[in-house]
Parts: C-alpha cells; structure tokens; sequence
C-alpha cells in the first residue's frame, strides 16, 4: 500500500486535522440531509455536500501532489450549481404539489406560512 | 527556508477553511429553518472551501496549479450565491414556513402567486391612475 501522505512536518498535521474536521462536517450535512423537513433543506444540504467534495479535493491535492484533481473540482462545482438551479426550478414550479414535510394541521387550506396553498 | 515558509502558510489556510466549514455543518444542523440554514452553508461553506483551495495554491507554487485553484475559487463565489438566492426564492413561493423567531416578512404579499412575479407594492393599477404618484 502506498502512503497517502507525501507531505509531513507541520503541514501534514494540519492536513490531517483537516480531514478529521471535514469528515465531522460530512456526517452532521448527512444527518440534515435525512432529517430536513422540507425539499428546500435537503437541497441546502446536497449544496453543502459539494462544497464538502471541493474541500476534499483540495486536501488530497496537497496530501498527494496530484494536481489533475482541481479540473475535478471546477466541474463539480459546475454541475453542483446546474443541479441546485434546476432543483430551484421544481420546488418553485411544484409548488403545491411538494409536501411540506411539516407536521402542521391543514383545516383550512392554509399553508403553514399563512399564505394561501395553491 | 523559503518553503518551509510557504507550507506553514498553507497548513494555516487548510487549519482554517476546514474550521469555516465545520462551523458551516454545525449551521446547517443546529439552525431553526431553511432560510437561516441556508444563510449558513452558503456564506460560511464558501469562505472554507475556497480558503483550502487557496492553501492548494499556495503551497504549489507551480503557476498552472495557482491558477487551476483561483479558477476553482472564483467559480466558487461566482455561483453559491446566484443558486442559494434561488433556492431560498423558491421556497418562499413554495411557502416553507420561517421559524417562530421570524416575525418580519417584508415579501407578504409582495408575490404573485400564479405568475411568481414580485411587485415592489406601488405600481399604477387600473391602467395609471395613481401614475402621478409612483413617478415622485
């Protein structure tokens, strides 16, 4: 098995408190992602998750020295960007159709905000 | 040592950005609702990210990396803000309810809601009569 670390000293350190912290960071978005009311909260977190990967990225670039990873990086985020645009697109689209996800009672027709469900 | 010099530079940047984005995570969990979470991923997750990237570019010193890493960052605060406005437009109209702690809402009424159109609340109607008054 080769090392995954080609650097040391002090910024290998910080690399890998950097991996443990990104790491903590990646499990808490999971845990909005499966939980989040709404579809709105779940797309925050599929946003949130991308700029995770781009964090990842860049340490594995340091810890490795593979450069080719960063064209990674900039596609991810264009493709992170495009998904969120069109997933705007259907929850504003959808916007009666979607379900809430919050437990509210609904006699009236009312939507939980106090404006009127379509 | 010149590089020495570089790479403690970079190990704080990385040190810091991946604090940004576990404060960012923290956000999007402990926050009351999607408006404030999104408030935290956006800004926070944005500054984290692209100050790792930047640890990247400074710790290379290679020029094609430098400018690979800029590009990333750049792309990074051009576009996280454009699709969280949308995203928290769209769940306004889809009327995701703000928490309790919520109690100005300058967009009541503002929205249309069959064509989503957004009325600043003083245009003319009934064909201009009060023309006058939106023109001062």
């Amino acid at each position: 098995m080769t090392p995954m670390f080609e650097v040391g000293g002090f910024l290998g350190v910080a690399v890998t408190i950097a991996f443990v912290m990104l790491g903590i960071a990646l499990l808490m978005t999971f845990i909005r992602l499966l939980r989040g009311p709404s579809l709105a909260d779940r797309v925050v977190a599929l946003d949130m998750l991308t700029v995770l990967a781009m964090g990842f990225i860049a340490l594995r670039v340091i810890a490795t020295g593979q450069a080719l990873f960063l064209e990674i990086a900039i596609a991810l985020g264009l493709v992170s960007f495009l998904a969120t645009v069109f997933f705007a697109r259907l929850i504003e689209t959808r916007a009666g159709e979607l379900d809430h996800g919050y437990d509210v009672p609904d006699d009236d027709g009312a939507a939980p905000g106090g404006r009127e469900k379509r | 040592m010149v590089a020495t010099f570089f790479d403690i530079l970079a190990g704080v940047a990385v040190l810091i950005g991946a604090f940004f984005v576990l404060v960012a995570a923290v956000g999007v969990v402990r926050m009351p609702d999607v408006y404030v979470r999104m408030h935290a991923a956006t800004k926070s997750g944005t500054l984290g990210s692209g100050l790792m990237l930047i640890g990247v570019a400074i710790q290379s010193g290679e020029v094609d990396i430098i400018m690979r890493a800029l590009a990333a960052v750049v792309f990074l605060i051009a576009t996280t803000p454009v699709a969280a406005h949308l995203l928290g437009r769209a769940a306004y109209i889809c009327g995701v309810p703000p928490w309790r702690g919520t109690w100005i809402d300058e967009l009541k009424g503002h929205y249309d809601p069959e064509t989503h159109y957004l009325s600043a609340g003083n245009e003319p109607v009934n064909g201009g009569e009060n023309r006058s008054k939106t023109k001062q």
